[in-house]
């Protein structure tokens, strides 16, 4: 199992002229841990498929926007 | 002032997408696994529902494909708004 | 030799009138990460790869096409029906005093596309890492450009698009591994 969105927290100097954002995220989608994709996995019906943008859900990278 | 699609349309449309769709990924999946006997199975499965679908809405709504990939009415269709970007 | 199919590969919807986002979207028409510079890249390398992995590059080149029409009907129907005020309002007065409606090969901040954008060092490696990266780079754009508008129906296209780049990510890496085998030892399924 792994994560598809990780956070840090970036260095925020006292002379930062705007309000510091004190985490940020980055996209760690799914094909970085599955990089040959295995047969057989479970498949979505073609019209869930086709609004998701793939037949595999173990492929699926949900993005809802910055800072969801 | 061209005449408005009926709801068959889109819903034919949305089905023929969704079954091209998985044609599309299974397509992609086999040019790395075409040893997968399970998948080209299902891909010829699809690709059967494809034609089938492909002739129904043809039936309706005019030629999908050129250059003699589907047949035509008369007079000549193919070149008849709307296409895809106007829908 | 490559046959038209007179339907969009993904239903595009746009909810509201605002001229504005085409600016944006532009940027994967005519951009550097953009499906035009995808689909002319792996449409070029698949000439002097080896036989085993053409068919991807093959494959995504064509798909890469489907997606530039999904961006262009985006923009066309975004600015159809724009008119000079709004254009100007809009931010689009630059490109409209050249093209009027006119789509256009540039990106978001008008440059022109380029043959710079790709590449093809005849490398399979090189190249195959060249595609990764472009596909990594278009799924970002589609983040940012998703970010930027609050439009349902864009915001759903725009997530189709990106979830193909991941997939499409994955078949070149795929190809890597396949190029990395050894001829007796059979790792992939």
């Amino acid at each position: 199992m792994f994560t598809q969105k990780k956070v840090y927290a970036p260095y925020v100097s006292p002379f930062d002229p705007c309000r510091p954002m004190t985490v940020k995220t980055y996209e760690t989608p799914p094909q970085l841990y599955l990089p040959v994709q295995p047969p057989n996995l479970p498949q979505w019906d073609p019209y869930k498929a086709l609004q998701m943008g793939t037949l595999w859900p173990a492929y699926y990278s949900p993005y809802e926007g910055r800072g969801k | 002032m061209h005449k408005q699609l009926p709801e068959e349309y889109y819903k034919l449309l949305h089905d023929l997408q969704a079954v091209d769709f998985v044609l599309v990924e299974l397509n992609l999946y086999l040019d790395t696994h075409p040893d997968d006997k399970n998948a080209v199975e299902q891909y010829n499965h699809y690709a059967h529902k494809k034609q089938l679908l492909k002739r129904d809405f043809e039936q309706q709504f005019g030629p999908l494909q050129g250059f003699g990939n589907s047949y035509s009415r008369y007079p000549f269709d193919w070149k008849e708004a709307p296409w895809p970007w106007q829908v | 030799m490559w046959i038209y199919e007179k339907k969009l590969q993904y239903p595009v919807r746009v909810s509201k009138c605002d001229p504005h986002l085409a600016k944006l979207l532009i940027e994967q028409y005519g951009g550097a990460d953009g499906e035009l510079a995808a689909a002319l890249r792996y449409l070029n390398q698949r000439y002097t790869v080896p036989d085993k992995v053409i068919g991807v590059l093959n494959d995504i080149g064509t798909e890469e096409f489907a997606h530039l029409e999904m961006i262009a009907t985006m923009v066309y129907k975004l600015t159809k029906d724009a008119t000079p005020e709004q254009i100007e309002a809009a931010g689009l007065a630059p490109h409209y005093a050249d093209h009027d409606k006119a789509l256009f090969y540039h990106n978001a901040a008008g440059v022109p596309f380029t043959a710079t954008y790709i590449q093809a060092k005849g490398d399979p490696i090189a190249d195959l890492y060249e595609d990764i990266a472009a596909e990594e780079k278009a799924r970002a754009t589609y983040q940012w450009l998703i970010d930027l508008t609050d439009d349902p129906d864009i915001k759903d296209s725009l997530k189709f698009l990106r979830e193909r780049e991941v997939v499409h990510s994955l078949r070149f890496r795929e190809c890597v591994e396949i190029l990395k085998e050894e001829q007796d030892s059979k790792k992939i399924f």
